[in-house]
């Protein structure tokens, strides 16, 4: 990356500058692939861009920054996505 | 077009500061799909400015000025002059501001860049209050709403931003929302290639401000549009023209749906319903809605 030399303070881009975000999950999505039938819409409504849209139109869910928000599961027509707790009672 | 259509290619990076469910990154994530790499973006105090998240690293893969609240159009006025005397022409000059500095504090310096006719896009992400600085009034604000300084509920109605932008007469203003990602993107890449000052305000619903669940973002949105409370439009070189479905509500093809579907599940609204209905105010707000809309039906038809 090309660095500047100016003598006020710049940022520089970095994925995670905030760290593993993906920790401040309560609620994990779990995807369902058998029943996707790739509508997209869960990637374009995903605030945070951490579901990958590959080539052929799948998905991956990016768990080290997903923040759990639910947006994708409630988007989602076919119910491929669900929403699970984290941490389980014992 | 459809949600297929649109480039694979992101500039915000995961792993911000945002809130979860924040409808801000989800537009920063379709407006830099619209506008690409070669973008200048300034940005006032709001949201924005911390999502970029902490010093030295940034979440925003494009060059961002940070500035003083009520300079964002200014700003970009000075960074619109350095690239023309540079000989930069196909760089787009995008300002990026909350509605606090867009309706309050920004009114100014927006309003003398517009009239100046620096070449430059000002998109104002609307969530109806100063929520960066813990959800404040703001002129947006609508009527009825609790926010921490309108504690039993605002007593003013909203200003249209958008109609006091429009009466600048520039090239190219419009209204969308973050729930309609294909007419976002369409109204930002129509917007790159028009010359001039561009306006384009987008509805966001902020979860914690508007005090709803995180994952009901989009249907908050969706319901703005549909209950009327908020107008999808665009206004180019004098015409205006109603998008989707604000278009078949103008046009009388469908009926708007109650303004209490919407602000039922908004724990702003709350003391409205509990501990008993508060008739009175419902009906000035859904009145309010009424007359809006029979007077773009007067102007606009």
């Amino acid at each position: 990356m090309k660095k500047y030399e100016v003598v006020t303070s710049i940022s520089y881009p970095k994925k995670g500058a905030m760290g593993k975000t993906g920790s401040w999950r309560v609620f994990r999505p779990i995807f369902d692939k058998a029943k996707c039938v790739k509508c997209l819409r869960c990637w374009i409504f995903c605030p945070e861009g951490t579901i990958k849209r590959k080539k052929d139109d799948s998905i991956e869910i990016d768990y080290d920054y997903c923040k759990g928000c639910g947006i994708c599961a409630n988007v989602c027509k076919v119910k491929a996505i669900t929403m699970e707790r984290e941490a389980k009672k014992k | 077009m459809a949600i297929k259509d649109l480039p694979i290619d992101e500039c915000l990076l995961t792993g911000n500061a945002a809130c979860p469910g924040c409808p801000a990154t989800l537009g920063l994530r379709l407006v830099f799909k619209a506008l690409g790499k070669n973008t200048i973006m300034v940005v006032p105090a709001c949201c924005t400015a911390v999502i970029e998240s902490l010093y030295p690293h940034t979440s925003f893969d494009i060059p961002v000025m940070n500035i003083a609240f009520e300079a964002a159009a200014a700003g970009a006025s000075g960074v619109e002059a350095a690239l023309r005397k540079l000989g930069k022409k196909d760089t787009t000059v995008l300002a990026w501001a909350g509605d606090g500095g867009t309706y309050d504090i920004g009114i100014q310096a927006l309003s003398g860049a517009i009239e100046r006719g620096t070449n430059f896009i000002y998109i104002c992400y609307n969530n109806q209050i100063y929520s960066n600085t813990g959800i404040q009034r703001s002129g947006a604000t609508p009527y009825g709403a609790w926010t921490t300084t309108t504690v039993g509920g605002k007593t003013e109605f909203r200003k249209d931003m958008g109609e006091i932008i429009i009466a600048h007469h520039l090239p190219y203003a419009a209204q969308t929302c973050i729930s309609y990602p294909e007419d976002l993107y369409g109204k930002v890449k129509k917007a790159k290639d028009i010359k001039g000052p561009k306006y384009i305000e987008i509805l966001a619903p902020c979860p914690p401000g508007w005090r709803f669940s995180m994952d009901r973002t989009i249907d908050m949105g969706i319901l703005a549009v549909e209950t009327g409370a908020w107008a999808l439009y665009e206004y180019e070189n004098g015409n205006m023209t109603f998008n989707g479905k604000s278009k078949l509500i103008l046009e009388n093809k469908i009926d708007r749906k109650p303004v209490e579907e919407w602000i039922r599940q908004q724990g702003r609204f709350s003391h409205l319903f509990k501990p008993e209905k508060d008739t009175t105010k419902i009906t000035a707000i859904q009145k309010n809605i009424d007359q809006t809309w029979e007077r773009y039906r007067k102007q606009y038809l």
